[in-house]
């Protein structure tokens, strides 16, 4: 018999997560977001959503936007889905907003089904090559970014992190500094709200 | 360079082995939405009589309510061929594709395919 030999057939994803790793990313129950000063704008965006509506990041300045790069396929991600939709039900009156961009190859033949089986109730995108490079090369999921009310990166995590530990990033960027701005970005009822606080 | 001879069978072992800590999903995943371990090859010169996987073991993760059919480590997957009587005499090389997804307990890497190749001399 003869034999081929395919060695270590996970290794150069491997180095390439391993290489993310050393920019600031988290897969421990490490720390909390950034100090605002290290924050640095995200990367804009327009895709479709499963409805074929636009979706736009920057459309989201003045939210707190939990960004979650995911797949049909990718078993850890599936644990991380059902607590964004009880973050999506429990913050959504509190400018805040989950937007979900998955990378299966087959788009929204694997993701339509799997948005109704789960009940997904927050946007979900169809990622694109040109998308994975602006944030860096997602070279594993889940990838996910805490994106502070001025649009700015305050988080990344790759891989499977704690329920707890998004919970509280969540709170600790509801809870931060508006944005100079925001009140023009926001509804009055909203508006006020903040003011209040 | 292996030696086929027409009429005849011949069989290709595909060595693989994952980095410590991964998994992939075994040629039948426990989850529709896992993609599967899949080996293929282009038909000619010679056809393929079988292709066998090796025996998943059953890995329970952190993210997964119950075991996953995977494979770990080093394992083989072996082609059978069958040599037409007719195939074209002389060197030719034979061309596969394999496609695999690898997940750790806490990240997946995304669905690879790599080519494989295995060069032969068809004889009478």
């Amino acid at each position: 018999m003869s034999t081929i030999r395919l060695l270590a057939i996970a290794s150069l994803a491997f180095v390439g997560a391993a290489t993310l790793s050393t920019t600031g990313c988290s897969n421990t129950s490490a720390a909390a977001v950034k100090p605002e000063k290290d924050r640095k704008v995200a990367p804009d965006f327009t895709l479709k959503d499963a409805n074929g509506n636009l979706v736009k990041l920057s459309d989201y300045r003045g939210k707190v936007v939990l960004l979650n790069f995911w797949a049909t396929w990718c078993g850890p991600c599936k644990i991380e889905i059902p607590w964004f939709i009880d973050f999506q039900q429990q913050y959504r009156d509190r400018d805040f907003a989950i937007l979900g961009v998955s990378f299966d190859d087959d788009g929204w033949k694997s993701v339509k089904p799997y948005i109704e089986q789960k009940k997904i109730n927050y946007r979900v995108m169809i990622g694109t090559e040109e998308l994975s490079t602006l944030y860096g090369g997602i070279d594993s999921l889940p990838t996910t970014f805490l994106i502070d009310r001025t649009g700015r990166v305050a988080k990344m995590h790759m891989g499977l992190v704690g329920k707890d530990e998004y919970q509280s990033e969540i709170q600790d960027l509801l809870n931060g500094k508006q944005p100079a701005k925001a009140g023009s970005l926001l509804s009055p009822g909203r508006f006020a709200f903040i003011r209040a606080e | 360079m292996i030696t086929a001879k027409a009429g005849a069978e011949l069989s290709a072992k595909i060595v693989a082995q994952l980095k410590p800590g991964y998994h992939c999903n075994s040629d039948k995943p426990s989850d529709e939405y896992l993609i599967p371990l899949k080996l293929t090859w282009t038909p000619a010169p010679l056809e393929v009589a079988g292709i066998v996987y090796p025996k998943p073991q059953m890995e329970k993760y952190t993210f997964s309510e119950k075991p996953l059919s995977v494979y770990t480590g080093d394992f083989e997957i072996v082609t059978r061929f069958k040599v037409p009587a007719t195939a074209h005499l002389g060197p030719a090389v034979l061309s596969g594709k394999l496609r695999y997804q690898a997940c750790t307990d806490r990240m997946c890497l995304p669905p690879k395919t790599v080519d494989v190749s295995l060069p032969i001399t068809v004889v009478k």
